[in-house]
């Protein structure tokens, strides 16, 4: 880590000496590996075997999955016939689709907003070191610790229409009763309460983390520049902030939308569609119902991953570009 | 700072292609190897291998030692497997997938005829094994295609269980209960009363389908015409209990399990549950009874049977048929399935001898055993593997309805698109 930082603050930052001493090696390089490149591959092998194993192949049968039409019986059989895009066509033009579609960007923009400046403010809030600060943020990351079962359920027994406590606390200031989990106004909301819970811990970790980063005398530049508690955030803690925040929106994006459990386990996507996300109705295809419909689901799995690959992508060529300028 | 900015994008990459990856290889983790299916011997020539959904049994219970005598009188020792429900139908298609089938597979009904449709089942007649005294009612679940894959070794079914206490508070009498309008009349009173009417499970799973059934069954429709208007009735019961308050809004989510608890609280009249309570009712702080689910217009309706069918995979070695049509034939005797029922609780005999046997044993099973002679398979009337894909769409008619996204109309109109859309 000898090169010189790019952050966002210090446009055109010299680049250090190390930038041109690689300039040595590559001539070396050409004459064959030597003993310590083997020595690396070597090295990398385990993890190279272990990618493929577990990560290559399960997509390359993810595909192929997607691309056949695997009827239970052509599963056993193992004669299940190409079909092409049939499967995505289908899935592109059934009735689900639209609903499906909504409700992902819902539940993951309304997740990832909210988690993340909650996850900010607390992280904000923290940095000035109080007393008990330590045991309360460690209390902050229960949510994560919890078995999503567990927490999934207790949301569930929260907002019960009938004899929930969520209900019964409204109830005593005299609200009428609110469906939460079993009207299709107020399903997908509750769903993204439950979830924005969930995550505000992680958001919470990765940015307090990304704030022990930021030197101190700059905020005491600042002060003595007379800039107060408001002027002091939006212009040194954001920017310096935003790679962290960059990568904590992008890791808990991928996070939100292939959510399953939580969803599932509160209102198995229902009423009818009414909290169907892509991801539960690709679980709910796969194994939902009596008929698995493995092909469908892989189709819809796709499609996800695909939405996430051009996320990702997205990301590096925000961060390119910002180390460019 | 520095280490942040520098390692950033790098490990973004890396992080991407990996969560996305993970993504994926939960899907196609649970179909791996392309070998078809003909079935090697799941044990060695002596051992022989049993799986069952009854992991609350362990090898000390009555329910494994039972199993065992079975192997014994045999010659053979079994090899018992537990699974849960779901992952039995999991894990028998992936073993006939590698060619390693069990010899004896206990499966819930509903997916005898979705395995019996891969193939991986023999037939009751190619085991020779005689099933003339099965109810047929109960037999037809595992019919596929005018063959039998495999023999009900008990069954259950829903009924309505009451609670005494409320029906007297509210001066209900249970026997007036006999069609759907002294039904609703009765849940006008214990509401009337201060009580709760009734709660059932319209959860958006097979349970759901299972709890309308008895009703959509009641009107007189039928599965292959999900929006006739018997069907629609159906639906405009369930959901005309919800909108006068005699049904909690929670039975959009509940499960069986959570009705019964519901029910247990002893704050309702009646509750849809099924034979496998019998013992919870009689152990709770009220009094409880049974009354037989309605039909429209009076009568018992047909209610869904549940409880497993004994099946035999297709096997490489058919010498190893012999010794499990014998393990198959221990188990369905009639003193066999009398034992069944006994160790279970809750299972009625599918034979006519094994259900006067038991009654002779327990005379207040008498309405159970009418209900399950009243019941009716789910993959019955020829539906088979087209049953799975009607469920979906039916219990989401329910979902819809219930919740007011649609009238009871529009979704079983939509339900039948999408059934028929499904099946074609």
């Amino acid at each position: 880590m000898t090169t010189t930082p790019t952050a966002v603050g210090t446009r055109g930052a010299p680049r250090g000496a190390a930038g041109t001493r690689p300039a040595a090696p590559t001539g070396r390089r050409r004459r064959g590996p030597t003993a310590s490149q083997w020595a690396a591959v070597g090295f990398a092998a385990p993890l190279l075997v272990y990618l493929v194993l577990f990560y290559a192949y399960p997509l390359w049968r993810n595909v192929d999955l997607s691309l056949h039409d695997y009827t239970i019986r052509a599963f056993v059989q193992g004669n299940a016939e190409f079909v092409g895009f049939e499967n995505y066509a289908e899935v592109f033009s059934s009735s689900t689709f639209p609903t499906a579609l909504t409700n992902t960007v819902l539940f993951t923009v309304g997740s990832i907003v909210f988690q993340f400046a909650i996850g900010l403010a607390l992280a904000v809030f923290f940095r000035s070191s109080f007393r008990l600060s330590g045991a309360l943020r460690a209390m902050f990351l229960v949510p994560w610790l919890l078995p999503l079962i567990v927490s999934a359920s207790t949301w569930a027994w929260m907002l019960n229409s009938d004899n929930g406590i969520v209900n019964s606390v409204l109830g005593a200031f005299g609200a009428e009763q609110i469906n939460w989990l079993t009207s299709p106004d107020t399903a997908l909301l509750s769903v993204t309460i439950a979830n924005i819970w969930l995550g505000i811990p992680f958001n919470l970790v990765i940015l307090y983390s990304g704030l022990q980063n930021i030197p101190g005398d700059v905020y005491e530049a600042a002060s003595l520049d007379g800039a107060g508690a408001w002027r002091q955030f939006w212009s040194i803690t954001f920017p310096l902030l935003r790679p962290v925040s960059l990568i904590t929106i992008l890791l808990g994006l991928i996070y939100t939308l292939k959510v399953v459990d939580v969803i599932w386990i509160m209102t198995t996507g229902g009423p009818g569609d009414a909290s169907t996300t892509f991801a539960v109705w690709s679980y709910r295809e796969a194994f939902g119902t009596g008929q698995p419909d493995f092909s469908p689901a892989a189709a819809v799995g796709n499609v996800l991953i695909l939405v996430a690959l051009v996320f990702g992508f997205l990301h590096l060529q925000l961060q390119r570009r910002q180390e460019d300028s | 700072m520095h280490h942040l900015t520098r390692t950033a994008p790098r490990r973004t990459v890396a992080l991407a292609a990996l969560t996305t990856l993970a993504a994926a290889g939960s899907l196609a983790a649970c179909s791996s190897s392309d070998s078809p299916g003909t079935g090697a011997s799941g044990g060695s020539d002596d051992t022989y291998t049993w799986w069952d959904p009854y992991p609350q049994h362990d090898e000390k219970s009555d329910w494994a030692q039972r199993v065992q005598a079975c192997g014994e009188e045999a010659g053979v020792t079994i090899e018992r497997t537990a699974y849960d429900t779901t992952a039995l139908t999991n894990q028998a298609l992936l073993s006939a997938q590698e060619g390693t089938s069990p010899d004896v597979i206990l499966l819930d009904n509903p997916a005898v005829s979705t395995l019996a449709d891969t193939g991986m089942l023999t037939t009751v007649d190619e085991f020779g094994l005689d099933t003339s005294a099965i109810d047929q009612n109960l037999l037809d679940a595992g019919v596929v295609d005018g063959a039998a894959y495999g023999i009900p070794i008990g069954a259950n079914t829903l009924s309505l269980y009451y609670n005494a206490d409320v029906l007297k508070d509210a001066g209900v009498d249970p026997a007036s209960v006999t069609d759907w309008d002294s039904l609703t009349a009765a849940l006008k009173k214990v509401t009337d009363a201060g009580h709760k009417g009734i709660t059932f499970a319209g959860i958006g799973t097979e349970e759901g389908s299972f709890q309308f059934l008895p009703w959509f069954w009641g009107a007189g429709a039928d599965l292959t015409d999900l929006d006739s208007p018997e069907a629609v009735e159906a639906l405009e019961l369930w959901k005309g209990w919800l909108d006068e308050g005699y049904a909690p809004n929670s039975v959009i989510q509940n499960s069986q399990n959570t009705t019964w608890e519901e029910f247990l609280t002893g704050d309702f009249g009646f509750v849809e549950n099924g034979t496998w309570q019998v013992n919870s009712a009689a152990e709770a702080d009220f009094e409880t009874g049974i009354v037989q689910l309605p039909a429209k217009d009076g009568g018992v309706a047909p209610a869904p049977t549940g409880g497993e069918f004994i099946v035999a995979p297709v096997q490489q070695d058919t010498e190893r048929y012999e010794t499990t049509r014998q393990i198959v034939e221990c188990m369905t005797t009639p003193e066999g399935f009398v034992e069944t029922a006994n160790t279970f609780a809750y299972y009625i005999p599918p034979t006519a001898d094994g259900q006067k046997a038991l009654l002779e044993e327990k005379p207040e099973l008498e309405p159970w055993v009418e209900a399950v002679q009243n019941a009716k398979g789910r993959t019955s009337d020829g539906l088979g593997t087209d049953y799975p894909i009607i469920s979906e769409a039916l219990w989401t008619a329910v979902q819809n309805a219930l919740s007011g996204s649609a009238t009871p109309a529009e979704a079983l109109k939509t339900a039948q698109a999408d059934a028929e859309s499904g099946t074609k």
